[in-house]
């Protein structure tokens, strides 16, 4: 059961985006406590991914706010970034430089000291399964382990806030449960977002469930609601984004 | 910060042989004519020591090699420039230096330093070879200096200017063609407009570096220089900032 009380890490008021005369995302309200995991779905266009990079300082809204930490993202990029994770749709990976030097990297951008700088990454690299592949260049790794790099970048600094958009993809159904399993450790210490397709794992992995339709969240639920009302995620979506 | 990305960009330019392809062919061509000119020099040894007040070892050698040295670096910054944020946004990793917690004056300074270090190694180099003199005889090194100071400043106009062009596009490729058109347009109006006192002059680089090159640290190419790059590297903080705000 969520704490009500716990400390509130992300919360976005009203944030909109246009492109042009397209409103891409239209009035995204979200709030996000401590050692939560939401589960953002919505059908391909929804702008799922213009949000996150809003809520990442990637993309400045055109009206709205975001908060992380309780500091103002736009006032405070900088101080704000540094509680933040992100595995972007496509993960930004350096084909040319090793697992180990790319983390360091990783590391070093989001201010680990310098005397952390190891066990953060032996940490890191443990928890994503990479320690058999420090040494190996990124662009020979398969998806699956270039994935996990991805993730692993996004948490190498502990942040309070994690944004993964679609961690899962490519993956064999092996990591794909080791990567769940790896989400939900996350979720009880930091906040998680997790932008999907794949509605099982939302059931899976998340206390909460938003669904947004044509730049609109249609829908926002714990999942245990959803398991005591006995209605599959499945029914919902379909029904809200057809 | 800034020394994050520094380390971040020359990790990236000395693990593709194109660097050290660039060093070394930069320093074969450069020594090649080095060696002529020390060669010229040698022939007319003799005769100089009839005249008056004859130009020395530096005047004769160093001069011209670092009139090469600066055609030869605006040749190899459009390939050493492009791939600094058009690959980067190409690959989609511009991603991670935006969403970690530096801001773009940090991430434009430090990939523009990144090159200027690089730069600093090929004319410490060519300065290495000049000095190479000083077993022969004695060196005017005022000279030498206002080259050096006169290469370094032209060699970060050329770098801010291909920063600012590998931001406008996702494909390194247009970013060198580009960089190279510019850079040899700003050369080439120098020839355009030789004939006449022609304010033509004032736009091209190297126009401005033959000050440096003849021993002459002038302050309007100084300002000139400093003024060009610093407009260039602004340029490409609002063109990177602007394409979050609109992008």
């Amino acid at each position: 059961m969520l704490d009500e009380t716990a400390a509130l890490t992300l919360s976005a008021q009203n944030l909109t985006r246009h492109y042009g005369e397209v409103v891409a995302v239209h009035q995204f309200d979200l709030q996000l406590r401590r050692g939560e995991v939401l589960g953002l779905l919505g059908p391909n266009g929804a702008g799922k991914s213009t949000t996150l990079r809003m809520l990442t300082g990637n993309l400045a809204p055109s009206s709205g706010g975001v908060e992380i930490c309780g500091i103002d993202l736009l006032d405070k990029p900088q101080e704000a970034k540094a509680h933040v994770g992100f595995l972007p749709e496509i993960p930004p990976l350096y084909f040319d430089m090793t697992v180990n030097e790319y983390l360091l990297l990783a590391a070093r951008l989001h201010r680990v000291p310098k005397e952390a700088l190891k066990a953060a990454l032996e940490n890191v690299k443990q928890r994503c399964g990479l320690e058999q592949h420090s040494n190996n260049l990124i662009g020979t790794l398969s998806k699956g382990y270039q994935q996990r790099v991805g993730i692993a970048q996004a948490i190498i600094h502990n942040p309070d806030v994690i944004i993964l958009d679609e961690p899962t993809v490519g993956l064999d159904p092996n990591q794909m449960r080791e990567i769940r399993q790896l989400i939900r450790e996350l979720g009880t210490t930091s906040s998680v977002i997790l932008s999907t397709h794949i509605l099982p794992e939302v059931e899976n992995v998340c206390d909460r469930v938003q669904i947004m339709h044509q730049g609109s969240i249609v829908f926002d639920q714990p999942m245990i609601d959803l398991r005591q009302q006995n209605t599959s995620l499945e029914s919902v979506f379909t029904q809200l984004t057809q | 910060m800034i020394i994050t990305i520094i380390r971040k960009e020359l990790h990236m330019l000395f693990i593709s042989p194109l660097a050290w392809l660039l060093l070394a062919l930069v320093q074969l061509v450069l020594a090649w004519v080095f060696l002529v000119r020390l060669d010229a020099f040698l022939e007319i040894q003799s005769q100089l020591l009839q005249i008056a007040n004859p130009p020395g070892v530096t005047e004769i050698i160093v001069t011209p090699v670092f009139a090469v040295a600066a055609i030869v670096l605006l040749m190899i910054t459009p390939l050493l420039s492009m791939r600094l944020i058009a690959e980067e946004r190409r690959n989609r990793t511009l991603t991670l230096l935006i969403s970690a917690p530096v801001s773009m004056t940090d991430i434009v300074l430090g990939k523009f330093l990144g090159l200027m270090v690089f730069f600093s190694a090929i004319i410490s180099l060519i300065i290495a070879l000049c000095l190479s003199l000083r077993t022969g005889g004695m060196m005017d090194f005022g000279l030498l200096l206002s080259n050096t100071i006169g290469l370094l400043l032209t060699v970060a106009s050329f770098s801010a200017l291909g920063l600012y062009i590998s931001s406008l596009t996702a494909q390194p490729a247009i970013a060198a063609a580009g960089t190279l058109g510019v850079l040899l347009g700003l050369w080439l109006i120098d020839l355009a407009a030789s004939a006449t006192q022609s304010w033509l002059h004032y736009f091209s680089l190297l126009k401005h570096f033959d000050h440096f090159n003849q021993g002459l640290i002038d302050t309007l190419s100084t300002a000139y220089f400093i003024l060009f790059t610093v407009t260039f590297l602004v340029l490409t903080i609002r063109r990177l900032d602007g394409e979050r705000l609109h992008g």
